[in-house]
């Protein structure tokens, strides 16, 4: 454990090597940017996984080992950073170095064609890099500082085709956006660094998550009606809000799948997204202080409405679109308000255990909506297609598993254990049943749109010439689906109520397998209930698409123009910006200008007068001094006329004079 | 033999006249430069006019710094012959006033 914390920084710092080392390479070396990446990615997973053994052998607290170092000093306090190796981590670095890893070689096929290949494996390389450094991360600082770095990752990467107008709006709308969250998020560092005295999450008790600084805070009485805690972890969990595309900053994951569709698969479906429910989940000890025992803490409250609401809202918006990529964004969404609820209502475990099985499943999709937008020449619109499931079987098996994961069909595919553990815990949170039932219309609403995709993709007849023409995907391609595919199946296994590994992983306990459990707590009748549900979505959907009709019946048009989330912030927010904008400019043009001119024509004048002082005096005494020099030395040499007996005569003359002097003197 | 110091003196002054009109006048650079051999010579003849009637006949002191100098008076007009026959090479004159080179 303290031997592998040692040289865990090898993971993040291997791929940032790459990327370095790709930034230099010229465009044509294709091979030497794609090995890199893959090369040093494989590196970060074999890490990862020793890591992995190496917690799955401690139990408890000693399952978590941390390497912590100064980074500068200012005046008598310092600033430290450190990496931090716990179950929590390791889970999520074996899963996003794995992730990564099959992106990658995934994108040689699809990003074959494309001219700018080193470019987007160095971008690749780069946020691997500031991804698996924010997991790693023991301080909240070196944590930020990684969030902004796959902030910055994913702009470069969905604006990649920059040449698109449409690309560079949607990168340009997600680094906003997120940045909104990150305003609060920063606030919440400085007044955590302000009242806790350290950003290091555990420092052999003097972390801000260990039990005396929580305390501390805890006591440190109100600010705004609400504890020092509550206030650290809301405007901390701004940042997860936008980052993680909660309501209401979710605007800019849907726009985002205008990038490359590998980038859609790993940055916002699977680890990316996925950062700020680790945010939440790596502070839980400080959401959940709470100084009434038994009851959730506010934070966590907010935390759960806020998933519940983006869950139901993310579905219900998925089911009126028509580009296969952005149904899978909304569901995203959902799936991350999920999460979110998860957290609140169950803890870790139930949250990270969903975000788990939702990286395996999701990245499938969005690797299987790639596969089939690569085959049918770019198109995305699902009305376009139709029938591909002849043509293209891997992908439609591997699509079709992703969709019963996410769906939730019962006792085979991962999405069912995870989000009935939400479901379960929703059930049992003591506040409130609003968000138990927002969740169960959030899996019947996802449950429909998975159907209604997949019949439309794969099922019927075919509706257009590209889908016509479709053809499987490479082996590059296919391979990382198949490999998703048996992990979107596996994963469930490690989390059932018989079997709670994952749960017990995560708390440093010993799992025992149980069947009895199912029975516990209404177990077993919420399954039955969530299952029910499920398959009466799915034979809907099925039902309503398998077989075209005239009208879609999920043509909404509140639905279509998305709630009007994006009409509602241009008249809000970027009416208000405009307004600025219009108020600035007019003081730009009548004040600050009006100033700068008046002073400008001070400056002139004083110009003037300088000038006219150096014209007058400086250079006119300098002219009259050297012509009268001048005219002085023209005299002189009036005489010097190189007539050698001129000057003979002269000396003649004055000798004689002075010889005359002499006499005159003597007599 | 037995003229006065005073016809000496005074047959030296015509001869320092007669050299220095000479220097004047001439336009010729050579003969400029006869005319200050002249003058030199009325000097070393008042040299030698001092000593005879002087206090000490006898020291020869007279001989001695006429000698000197015409050795001197000797490399002098070598020099200014050559410096004539310089410019002479160059401007195939040796008439004085066109020697303006110098001129300010």
């Amino acid at each position: 454990m303290d031997f592998i914390v040692k040289y865990i920084w090898g993971a993040p710092l291997m791929p940032l090597a790459a990327a370095g080392v790709t930034a230099l390479l010229p465009r044509a070396r294709r091979r030497w940017a794609a090995g890199l990446a893959i090369g040093s990615m494989a590196f970060s997973f074999l890490l990862s996984l020793a890591a992995f053994t190496a917690t799955l052998s401690h139990a408890g607290h000693a399952a978590r080992a941390t390497l912590n170092f100064r980074w500068f000093d200012f005046g008598a306090s310092s600033v430290q950073l450190g990496f931090v190796i716990d179950p929590l981590s390791a889970v999520m670095l074996v899963m996003v170095t794995f992730v990564s890893l099959l992106v990658f070689i995934y994108s040689v096929g699809y990003m074959a064609h494309d001219e700018n290949f080193t470019r987007f494996f160095c971008f690749l390389a780069l946020f691997a890099s500031a991804m698996l450094g924010l997991i790693l991360a023991n301080s909240l600082l070196l944590f930020f500082m990684c969030w902004e770095l796959v902030g910055l990752a994913s702009y470069l990467l969905i604006g990649f085709w920059y040449r698109k107008p449409a690309a560079a709006a949607a990168a340009k709308k997600a680094f906003i956006t997120t940045r909104l969250g990150d305003l609060g998020f920063l606030l919440g560092i400085l007044l955590l660094y302000a009242r806790a005295g350290t950003l290091l999450f555990y420092d052999a008790g003097h972390g801000c998550l260990e039990q005396a600084a929580i305390t501390r805070l805890l006591t440190q009485g109100l600010m705004g009606g609400l504890a020092v805690s509550t206030v650290i972890s809301l405007l901390i969990f701004c940042g997860a809000i936008g980052k993680s595309g909660q309501v209401p900053l979710h605007v800019w994951l849907p726009d985002a799948m205008e990038g490359p569709t590998p980038v859609s698969a790993l940055i916002h479906a699977a680890t990316m997204v996925a950062a700020g429910v680790f945010l939440v989940a790596r502070m839980y000890p400080l959401m959940s202080a709470t100084l009434l025992p038994g009851t959730p803490s506010a934070a966590l409250q907010v935390v759960t409405w806020i998933g519940a609401l983006t869950a139901v809202f993310g579905a219900s918006l998925a089911v009126a679109q028509n580009d296969i990529k952005r149904i899978l964004a909304y569901s995203t969404v959902s799936q991350l308000g999920y999460m979110m609820m998860g957290l609140g209502v169950g803890g870790v475990a139930v949250g990270m255990f969903h975000l788990l099985c939702h990286a395996f499943f999701k990245a499938l999709l969005f690797l299987g909506a790639g596969s089939v937008i690569h085959g049918c020449a770019e198109e995305q619109d699902i009305r376009q297609m139709g029938g591909l499931s002849k043509t293209m079987p891997v992908t439609f098996v591997a699509y079709a598993i992703g969709m019963l994961s996410l769906s939730g069909v019962p006792l085979l595919f991962s999405g069912f254990w995870s989000k009935d553990a939400i479901l379960h815990a929703a059930r049992h949170w003591p506040i409130s049943q609003t968000p138990f039932l927002l969740g169960l219309i959030g899996a019947v609403l996802t449950a429909f749109y998975m159907t209604r995709q997949v019949s439309l993709v794969f099922l019927g007849a075919t509706r257009s010439e590209a889908a016509g023409q479709a053809h499987e995907s490479p082996l590059v391609m296919t391979v990382p689906l198949m490999l998703l595919a048996a992990c979107s199946v596996l994963a469930g296994f490690v989390g059932t109520p018989a079997w709670p590994w994952f749960d017990s992983y995560l708390l440093g306990e010993n799992a025992t397998f149980d069947l009895a459990r199912f029975s516990l707590d209404h177990q077993l009748s919420l399954m039955f209930l969530s299952t029910g549900l499920v398959a009466g979505a799915i034979g809907c959907g099925a039902w309503l698409y398998a077989r075209r009709r005239a009208s879609d019946p999920a043509e909404i048009n509140l639905l279509i123009r998305k709630f009007y989330i994006d009409e509602f912030y241009a008249a809000t927010v970027l009416r208000l910006n405009a307004c600025f904008a219009q108020l600035s400019d007019w003081l730009d043009r009548v004040l600050w200008q009006g100033v700068t001119h008046a002073l400008a024509a001070c400056v002139q004048f004083l110009a003037l007068v300088d000038r006219g002082a150096d014209d007058l005096l400086i250079n006119g005494g300098f002219d009259r001094a050297t012509d009268l020099l001048r005219a002085g030395g023209g005299l002189a040499s009036r005489g010097q006329n190189g007539q050698i007996q001129r000057y003979f005569r002269v000396l003649g003359f004055v000798v004689a004079v002075i010889a005359a002097l002499l006499i005159w003197e003597v007599s | 033999m037995n003229a006065p110091l005073a016809q000496y003196l005074i047959f030296s002054a015509l001869l320092f006249t007669v050299g220095f009109a000479g220097a004047l006048v001439r336009r010729n650079a050579i003969l400029a430069l006869v005319g200050i051999e002249i003058m030199l010579n009325a000097a070393n003849l008042n040299f030698i006019a001092f000593w005879r009637f002087g206090p000490h006949p006898e020291a020869l002191t007279g001989v001695m710094f006429v000698i000197f100098s015409i050795a001197v008076a000797a490399a002098e007009a070598a020099v200014g012959l050559a410096l004539v026959i310089a410019i002479y090479r160059h401007r195939r004159t040796a008439q004085a006033p066109q020697f303006n080179s110098l001129r300010g």
